[in-house]
């Protein structure tokens, strides 16, 4: 229904205009030669995409901060009622679970920016040297990005299953008495996972790195070879500080994986005690028993702020970067 | 290491060379490891790994965990709720934000920046942030007869929906981009001529645009087809979800028999898997259109 019902507006706009005015100068603003009709046609065109990711977007993130002070049974509009801060208050002081999920999702960004990070910047530097069979290498290593979050925490599932699973049918841990449960142990469960999640992220951050490199001018790399330079100083003083644009990018996308993780963790366990994390929270007060929906915005603001502290920064800078360019 | 960089490249088989490719295809092997543990599993019956234990030599390997997989779930059915929610969901994201792409990238007009820095900030939004009002949103707006369940939830139209607005801000992005690098002539003689701003951009513009759309439609299929929270959130009728998301269900109702959970979860990364090594350059590039430009 809406392939045809949006695409219908646009292309009635889209009649060519009969008898439209020939131009008669091209100036830079292209905005003189417009006819009535294709300003019309303009406007639709910008318009509606920007109606339909506004409304769905935008106004539901402003609708997200707006509900979270206030409580809300969700029957009817008349049992919204304002209480201010409370929702907050009870979060930050009385939430058993809050703190935890913050931690969290801290750690989650640790430990991606830590370890998956510089490794798949590692790889990517090493596949970047002209190899033979460099792209059966990045196959292998891209494959867990093309694969759902879900299909990965299923795999992960048969390693780390504490009866049938292959680490602890290795080790000899899969009996009564010596079990080691990977996915309910709340000392273990969040490195268990963030072991799948960074076997995901890898590739992800060699892909980006690789792009990076490609854009690296050679000449650079051979004036420093030339100077006598050793791989790991021109890799050090050379490479890496070009690299700054593809760093930056990269740790936005880490900064917002580590706030998105969800999926990984819902599969695992369902966010059980040692994986809670935001996302989880805000997600439970819907489809959990309880639904508390300002309490659940008020989480999601939470969510919503962090984020747009990165994200704001960043967007600012890039476009600023492009508008001079 | 020193020598790599000093000597030329290209000389094959020199001990710093013969190490890197020993390293590379033993590290390349640890990261399939366990999809190649799934698949070991997903072969074997389970009667079979429950009394031999799971690291074990196989006395029999079949498909006997994927049929059983694919048939009692009935995966198929699943398989179609997915098409039917993706295929709409890829082309209206491209139509709709090459539009947005070609005003802001063709068009001076004063709004283009913060119109672009909308788009892109709000696909940079975690999905958590915006669900609850979503979610609401979609139980109050009524569609009899539009949709099976009369409302926007649990719907596939409600599910298009949302990943047309929460894709079509870095589609937007990057497309604004590539339209940015085509030559302003093109337009500009054809404005001349008096085409109309429609056929600017259908005729000239769009076709172009094809190596960019071909990535970004890559790209779309693979995100959309993996998405997992959208349908756990806004669908309610088992039936009525897409397969990533059926896939719990399943799970719940097999946990006993983790081999055939196995064969069901790589089903249904096969799809995904068949696009990836058909384009995976399409694919890659598409990310790093959108990455590169930072």
């Amino acid at each position: 229904m809406t392939t045809e019902t949006t695409k219908e507006i646009p292309e009635a706009a889209a009649v060519p205009p009969p008898g439209a005015a020939p131009a008669k100068k091209v100036s830079q603003g292209h905005r003189r030669l417009l006819t009535r009709r294709d300003r019309l046609t303009l406007g639709l065109m910008a318009g509606l995409p920007t109606i339909l990711h506004i409304a769905l977007v935008w106004v539901t993130a402003l609708a997200s901060v707006a509900l979270a002070f206030t409580t809300w049974d969700g029957i009817g509009f008349d049992s919204i009622k304002w209480v201010g801060l409370e929702n907050f208050k009870e979060l930050f002081s009385n939430n058993p679970q809050f703190w935890p999920a913050v931690q969290h999702n801290v750690i989650w960004f640790v430990v991606l920016i830590v370890i998956p990070t510089p490794l798949g910047l590692f790889l990517a530097v090493q596949l970047d040297k002209r190899i033979r069979f460099s792209r059966v290498y990045q196959t292998a290593f891209f494959l867990p990005v093309v694969m759902s979050m879900a299909v990965i925490g299923f795999v992960w599932q048969l390693i780390y299953n504490p009866d049938t699973g292959l680490i602890n049918s290795v080790i000899g841990a899969n009996e009564p008495g010596k079990y080691i449960d990977w996915i309910g142990d709340p000392d273990l469960n969040l490195w268990a996972i963030l072991v799948a999640a960074s076997w995901r992220h890898t590739g992800y951050m060699m892909i980006l790195y690789l792009a990076g490199l490609k854009g690296v001018d050679p000449s650079l790399r051979e004036a420093s070879a030339l100077d006598g330079a050793g791989e790991w100083q021109t890799f050090k003083n050379v490479i890496f500080p070009t690299l700054r644009p593809t760093n930056t990018v990269v740790l936005v996308v880490t900064i917002i994986e580590a706030l998105r993780a969800f999926d990984l963790v819902f599969v695992f366990n369902k966010g059980a005690q040692g994986t809670e994390l935001l996302s989880i929270l805000v997600t439970n007060n819907i489809i959990g028993e309880s639904s508390r929906i300002g309490y659940g915005s008020a989480i999601a603001v939470v969510l919503l702020l962090i984020s747009l502290v990165v994200i704001i920064p960043y967007l600012v800078a890039t476009f600023r970067k492009e508008r001079r360019a | 290491m020193s020598i790599t960089a000093t000597t030329k490249a290209r000389t094959p088989l020199r001990p710093a060379r013969i190490l890197l490719h020993l390293f590379l295809a033993g590290a390349a092997l640890a990261w399939l490891a366990p999809l190649l543990w799934a698949i070991y599993a997903a072969l074997r019956p389970y009667s079979e790994t429950s009394e031999k234990g799971y690291v074990s030599w196989p006395d029999t390997l079949n498909f006997d965990n994927f049929t059983n997989a694919f048939t009692q779930s009935d995966m198929s059915h699943y398989f179609v709720n997915t098409m039917i929610i993706a295929v709409p969901a890829v082309l209206l994201t491209l139509f709709l934000s090459s539009m947005v792409a070609f005003y802001v990238s063709r068009f001076d007009f004063r709004l283009n920046l913060a119109l672009l820095l909308v788009f892109t900030a709000g696909n940079l939004l975690p999905q958590q942030v915006i669900i609850t009002p979503l979610y609401r949103l979609y139980l109050l707006i009524d569609l009899p007869g539009i949709t099976m369940s009369g409302k926007l939830y649990d719907s596939a139209l409600g599910l298009v929906l949302i990943h047309v607005a929460f894709q079509s801000g870095f589609c937007a992005f990057v497309l604004s981009n590539y339209m940015r690098t085509l030559p302003h002539e093109l337009t500009e003689a054809a404005l001349v001529d008096g085409a109309s701003v429609w056929r600017q951009y259908w005729q000239i513009v769009l076709p172009l645009c094809r190596p960019a759309m071909a990535a970004l439609a890559t790209l779309l299929s693979i995100w959309i087809y993996n998405d997992f929270f959208w349908a756990l959130v806004l669908i309610s009728t088992g039936e009525n979800m897409p397969v990533t998301s059926a896939l719990n269900n399943l799970s719940g109702a097999y946990f006993t028999d983790p081999n055939l959970v196995a064969a069901g979860a790589l089903l249904t990364a096969i799809p995904t898997l068949i696009v990836y090594f058909v384009l995976q350059r399409q694919f890659v590039s598409g990310l790093t259109l959108g990455a590169n430009k930072g």
